[in-house]
């Protein structure tokens, strides 16, 4: 069934109002900053929050309707949550966890264990079906959240932040394995994120929320060819490539290799951030890094920052202190060397 | 902060902490920190202070008649008043627990209005004076009280100078240091878990049952050993609701008071028993419960 939802809700200074479809099987990224109400559209629609005044219907069930006096309980809602810092219950054994949805939903003992061992078969955690969730690592619990978020079968999937408690290098292989189980799910997704990185990897669309409204929409490639505000500005100064995986090298589409400090296989992407792009006037020598000739095709002030494009083999945007801009005597025109650590080179599967 | 590594600690960012440990705030400074120099205008009060209240307890202990201990302990009385003081501080502690962790619930997560004004009244036994209880369940359950008078004339039963009249003098008394021990324990769990069970399906009860109660577990034994603690030593609201009859009213405290205008010895040997029932009782919930309530 799918999901549409348009309400409007005021929690304390922040005024939400936001109108948002998600069709089965799909995924639907919600980008903002902190305190942009992200978090908020998933309270409502999990039912933990009721709305001010709109709509939320689930295919011909309708969830929430102020002005008809309907408001679904969140325990009545065919909707799973995975909360941002998993919420296990820590009395709980993970099978326990896994298996709660269907006990409170009166399935028998024995039937709701044995869904939920198959359930940690699935997420490839059943030699943990007896520990207590303070004896996981982060991503372990996030595949026990999702799985126990996934055992009753909901009609709408909500994810708040699933990849933000997680340490870069764990984040990598968990976002891998999120993709794949959300792949597999036949409901409506919805995942809040402020990381432009997970938006690219698990978005079928993206809609970006500032305060409270969603300022854009829409496919994760189109989102990021054309920004509308300064904050999807800056998220999409992330240089996003596509490529194949040859162990630490990945061979771009153009042809150039990137190395990368994680080996990868198959069809990827590569992220680099602008922060992590340096400029040298002359061909810098004897480090193992990216190196590559480039051309500044624009510069513009961007905060303390001076914002370049760069254009070349591998088309780059760096971000370059106001003083190392003068210093080095940029413009537009000017030639340049762009160098890349290999571990700054973020890649995903595609 | 000389120490280059500690600042260097202090320091480091949080993506480096990674993971998810990072809301864990650095414990640094006060890590290092070691045992501060006592200033004299406070440690002597303390050494007066702890001399104050550790000097009754080994007054006692020196003037117990540890000959005829044995057979002091065996009189029937001292069983007796033993044996009812146990029983009805358990039974008023189980009747604050059914009764008071609701009271936490609605003072520690519901929304209603004048939940301030709810708290104060709840705990109004606790500033008391217990003979002012006493006399107040006395007019409200005695023969001739608002309720008691209902009571006995629908089904001749009155309360007072009853062991029940001592389970409810009790209750009355101790319940409020469940409550706030309960209403504390609540207040420090994360609600959000509650959030997270109402999402898997579980309806309000459920989630009480399933979530709450076990993550206040700590919390609710600490309260529980708090009042059984105070149900044991109830003296006035249980002399002057209940009365103070041997074999049915007549509990610890009551026994000791009474002993001291005629046999001081036996009042002795009384008080050496309840001394000993708290002290074991805390101990030995103190390593179980009380640490990991903090």
């Amino acid at each position: 069934m799918s999901l549409g939802a348009a309400f409007a809700v005021q929690r304390g200074s922040l005024h939400l109002e936001v109108d948002l479809a998600v069709e089965p099987g799909r995924v639907l990224v919600l980008l903002g900053p902190n305190g942009a109400g992200k978090s908020t559209v998933l309270r409502v629609l999990a039912g933990l929050l009721a709305p001010d005044s709109g709509r939320v219907a689930l295919g011909d069930l309708v969830l929430d309707e102020p002005a008809a006096g309907q408001h679904v309980r969140p325990y009545d809602r065919p909707v799973g949550m995975v909360f941002q810092d998993y919420l296990l219950f820590p009395h709980l054994s993970t099978v326990d966890n896994i298996a709660f949805g269907l006990r409170s939903r009166r399935v028998p003992r024995a039937q709701a264990r044995d869904c939920a061992l198959g359930w940690l078969d699935r997420v490839g955690l059943i030699e943990y079906a007896k520990a207590k969730p303070s004896n996981l690592s982060g991503g372990q619990s996030q595949r026990v959240a999702l799985a126990r978020a996934l055992i009753g079968s909901p009609e709408l999937l909500l994810l708040d932040e699933p990849l933000a408690a997680l340490d870069a290098r764990t984040k990598l292989e968990v976002r891998a394995d999120l993709r794949r189980h959300l792949a597999e799910y036949a409901g409506a997704t919805i995942v809040v994120s402020h990381d432009p990185i997970d938006a690219m990897a698990l978005a079928d669309e993206v809609a970006v929320i500032e305060h409270g409204r969603v300022v854009q929409s829409g496919p994760p490639a189109e989102v990021a060819r054309r920004p509308r505000t300064d904050y999807v500005a800056r998220l999409i100064g992330l240089s996003l490539l596509s490529g194949t995986g040859e162990g630490t090298q990945v061979r771009l589409d153009s042809g150039v290799s990137v190395a990368v400090a994680e080996a990868a296989h198959g069809s990827v992407y590569v992220a680099i951030r602008p922060e992590a792009v340096a400029i040298y006037p002359t061909q810098p020598h004897g480090s193992p890094r990216n190196v590559w000739p480039a051309r500044v095709a624009s510069a513009t002030p961007y905060g303390s920052a001076v914002r370049c494009d760069l254009v070349g083999p591998v088309p780059l945007t760096a971000d370059l202190t106001a003083t190392a801009f003068a210093e080095l005597g940029l413009a537009p025109g000017s030639e340049v060397w762009a160098t890349v650590k290999a571990h700054e080179v973020e890649v995903y599967a595609r | 902060m000389s120490d280059p590594d500690l600042l260097e600690r202090g320091l480091r960012p949080t993506s480096a902490t990674g993971s998810r440990w990072r809301r864990r705030t650095p414990k640094v400074v006060s890590s290092q920190r070691t045992g501060a120099k006592i200033p004299l205008a406070l440690l002597i009060p303390a050494i007066v202070g702890i001399a104050f209240l550790v000097l009754p307890m080994v007054g006692l202990l020196i003037r117990a008649p540890w000959s005829e201990l044995l057979v002091r302990l065996a009189e029937p009385e001292v069983g007796q008043a033993l044996r009812l003081s146990v029983f009805t501080a358990t039974l008023a502690t189980l009747a604050s627990m059914v009764l008071g962790i609701p009271i936490a619930w609605v003072l520690a997560r519901s929304a209603i209005r004048g939940r301030s004004i709810l708290r104060a009244l709840v705990t109004v036994p606790l500033v008391l004076p217990p003979v002012v209880g006493g006399v107040a369940l006395f007019l409200v359950l005695g023969r001739r009280g608002i309720i008691g008078a209902w009571l006995y004339d629908t089904f001749g039963f009155s309360l007072p100078f009853t062991t029940t009249a001592v389970v409810i003098a009790e209750t009355f008394v101790a319940m409020p240091f469940l409550v706030i021990s309960v209403e504390g324990a609540l207040r420090a769990a994360d609600a959000r878990f509650e959030d997270a069970a109402a999402t898997l399906g579980a309806n309000g009860w459920s989630t009480f049952r399933r979530v709450t109660l076990p993550l206040v577990a700590p919390g609710i034994a600490a309260g529980a050993v708090l009042c059984w603690a105070r149900a044991l030593g109830e003296f006035g609201a249980t002399i002057t609701f209940a009365g103070n009859f041997p074999g049915t009213t007549q509990t610890m405290p009551l026994a000791v008071y009474l002993a001291l205008q005629n046999d001081p010895e036996a009042a002795i040997v009384l008080s050496l028993v309840l001394l000993v029932v708290s002290l074991a009782t805390l101990t030995l919930l103190r390593e179980r419960w009380l640490t990991r309530a903090r």
